[in-house]
């Protein structure tokens, strides 16, 4: 049968098993959106700006290891989504983004509403796609997706004139696809993973230290597994905490500039260290010179490009990260090795030694509300088990250090484009995608202003989402460094003229909460938390002064931190 | 040390901006970049000519097979290849003995005069990028009037191929 190829599209992404499309309609894509009013399989949420698609598709992707999709117009519809799929890119999200383009014939002639999509997207995709000739759309729709959810992820851009979208062609959705130029790696060496099994078990000091590459390979069970058989400590980065459960005894906590002491300590010190799906990322490894200095290092990930690029690595890895455990501890189970364990024990000693400095801690007195509580109560309060997605700031790191992420999937973050405004709308994501769980979004006064016209589309598609503002009136990370680097010169870093949160979520039609004193902390959470069907915005009044520790200043070794 | 990478890559509106881009935005260096045609008209071949340490050229290599519309690649430069790159250098010639000069030069590196007027030769040479380097040593600077080169091509010797 003959579609068009607004037809196409919306089958295409039917046949491709989407349920969720995040869109904004406008000139260019006005076919497209006559052809999902026509049909109830795809359902198309309206943000209420085209960075909002983007997050939330993202937010939906990083939830269910699906990929996301967006629909936005040409030329700012465009643009606006750039933010949002530079973000995916940073974070090796599978995204497949649809973009209006105007006609053919006026490609080139600046046509109202043109930009080179393809060439602004160019950089932050790991694909883009202009299609010129509807008999290739639904082939190209096919790669996307092939593009996008294979290998290492990420963001895939289509660019379809509207001409394209009009005429009509036989529809045929490809069942498979394969590219002479596109051929994700499969297949590892096995004699690798012998040696870097042999070199584990003969460590003294070992440590794991693993990335959002185990969450998006869905390696965080044989992870596990392998992390308690053989009783090493470990740690997560950012985006890889959940891949983990931060609750047991072998997790030393997060690494890097906010990580943790013994994170950090043991990281230096190890003898042997196995990065799985991590990609020493600048944040983690401190001053690269001093990193690591006494360590041999096995790198496990699916990436080449990824291995050597900062910290040259003794055994590399190039594999799908599960595959590649569940044969590490197949090698494990085989050895005629067991891990050494009186070295083990000493090197256990000396972490616990580091871990009782307890560098995590802090006092709720009763004048003020500090923000760590708030995050500890709102883990208490969801037995661990929300969806937590932030913003970018210094609630982002308090967040990652107080929430104890037991389990993948959990913890959504905008970890290496590091996107104000990134929260709210990747909530809505999640909540899309787990109508029944419950899906917090930690947040700071400044962040949520970025993203918070998307209140409305939270009423329009009856998202409960829980917003939690920990408001001090700063841009909280900026105002740190300004007081640690710039002797208290708080250059713009003031948040000034806020507006009353309350009667602004109440405007969109929300509950809103405000909570200034510490004793009323637990009482909001409870009540906001037991509001299944609504959403909550919850403004805390945080302490103004408090800082994140313990913090790696740039330029120093992971054994260089300030603790308090 | 300088590379020469060759690459297929597939005959794609964009393919060659995705490699510049690539270079651009991380910093690599592009000593020179051609690309053409094929026998199979839905792959061009790139050349490009880079420096950088072992790691830097690792990384580049990396990074151009990640794109997905290089279908392969090699670096000439790890085993035994040769280099070609066409130059056209236009040269006064107001004396008789320039003339003279300018003519023995072509002979000895293997060029030809392909254009002549009462002032002027064109001189066409094809060789390595070190030798046409050589040949611009050795006429006179200020009798360059203009010179075009092509940027590096190559190939892998014996039996190896792309």
């Amino acid at each position: 049968m003959e579609l068009t190829g607004a037809e196409i599209i919306v089958r295409s992404l039917k046949d491709e098993g989407v349920k969720h499309v995040f869109g904004y309609p406008g000139g260019a894509v006005l076919h497209i959106y006559d052809a999902i009013y026509q049909q109830d399989d795809v359902e198309h949420v309206l943000v209420r700006h085209e960075q909002a698609a983007t997050h939330a598709a993202d937010g939906y992707a990083r939830s269910t290891g699906m990929p996301g999709v967006v629909l936005v117009t040409s030329g700012p519809g465009a643009t606006n989504a750039v933010t949002g799929i530079a973000t995916a890119y940073m974070d090796s999200v599978p995204m497949v983004v649809i973009t209006g383009q105007v006609p053919t014939p006026l490609i080139g002639n600046d046509a109202f509403q043109e930009v080179d999509s393809i060439g602004i997207t160019r950089p932050c995709v790991k694909h883009n796609f202009l299609v010129k000739d509807v008999t290739k759309l639904a082939e190209t729709i096919k790669k996307a997706f092939y593009i996008a959810t294979t290998g290492r992820p990420g963001p895939v851009v289509i660019d379809i004139p509207k001409d394209v979208t009009a005429e009509k062609t036989e529809y045929l959705y490809p069942q498979e696809i394969s590219m002479r130029s596109y051929n994700p790696v499969v297949n590892f060496e096995l004699d690798q993973v012998e040696r870097a099994v042999s070199m584990m078990l003969s460590a003294k000091r070992p440590m794991l230290y693993t990335g959002g590459g185990v969450i998006l390979g869905r390696g965080a069970e044989s992870l596990t597994a392998m992390t308690r058989k053989l009783g090493y400590p470990i740690t997560n980065t950012l985006m890889g905490l959940g891949a983990y459960p931060a609750t047991d005894k072998q997790f030393l906590g997060m690494l890097g500039m906010h990580g943790t002491y013994e994170a950090n300590m043991a990281m230096h010190h190890c003898d042997v260290l196995i990065a799985i799906g991590a990609r020493f990322d600048d944040r983690v490894t401190g001053n690269i010179d001093k990193f690591c200095p006494t360590a041999k290092i096995i790198h496990v990930d699916i990436d080449p490009s990824s291995i050597s690029k900062n910290v040259k690595v003794d055994i590399p890895i190039v594999g799908q990260v599960d595959p590649v455990l569940k044969a590490m501890i197949n090698g494990i189970e085989n050895a005629g090795q067991q891990p050494d364990a009186s070295a083990l024990q000493d090197w256990w000693k000396q972490i616990e030694a580091w871990r009782a400095t307890d560098c995590l801690s802090y006092t709720q007195d009763s004048a003020v509300i500090k923000p760590q509580f708030v995050v500890d109560t709102l883990y208490k309060e969801t037995n661990g088990d929300a969806f937590v997605t932030s913003d970018v700031g210094q609630h982002q790191m308090w967040a990652a250090q107080f929430y104890k992420f037991n389990k993948p999937y959990r913890w959504i973050n905008s970890g290496g484009l590091g996107t104000m405004g990134f929260g709210l709308p990747a909530a809505m994501g999640a909540q899309m995608a787990h109508p029944d769980a419950t899906v917090a979004c930690i947040t700071g006064e400044g962040s949520i202003q970025m993203c918070i016209q998307e209140l409305s589309t939270c009423l329009q598609y009856n998202l409960p989402i829980k917003i939690i503002t920990l408001n001090n009136g700063y841009l909280g990370m900026v105002r740190q460094w300004q007081e640690f680097f710039y002797q208290k010169r708080y250059s713009m870093s003031y948040m000034d003229a806020l507006p009353d949160f309350v009667k602004l979520a109440e405007s969109f039609g929300h509950v809103g909460m405000q909570i200034e004193n510490p004793a009323d902390v637990e009482g909001a959470m409870k009540e906001a938390m037991a509001m299944k069907d609504r959403l909550v915005f919850m403004n805390f009044m945080t302490d103004k002064t408090e800082n994140v520790y313990p913090m790696i200043p740039a330029g120093a070794g992971l054994n260089e931190m300030i603790l308090v | 040390m300088r590379h020469i990478i060759s690459i297929l890559l597939e005959n794609e509106a964009g393919a060659l901006s995705r490699v510049a881009g690539l270079f651009s935005a991380r910093g690599y260096n592009i000593e020179s970049l051609t690309v053409g045609p094929t026998e199979d008209d839905s792959l061009s071949r790139m050349t490009i000519v880079t420096r950088g340490s072992e790691e830097i050229v690792e990384q580049i290599t990396k990074q151009l097979n990640k794109l997905i519309d290089v279908v392969r690649l090699q670096d000439l430069t790890e085993g035994k290849h040769i280099e070609r790159e066409l130059m056209l250098i236009k040269l006064k010639t107001e004396s008789g003995e320039a003339r003279d000069e300018y003519k023995r030069l072509a002979e000895i590196f293997n060029g030809r005069i392909i254009d002549v007027t009462d002032d002027m030769y064109t001189i066409e040479i094809a060789d390595s990028s070190e030798r046409l380097q050589a040949f611009i040593e050795s006429v006179d600077e200020n009798a360059i009037v203009e010179t075009v080169r092509s940027g590096v091509i190559g190939i892998a010797r014996g039996s190896k191929s792309l």
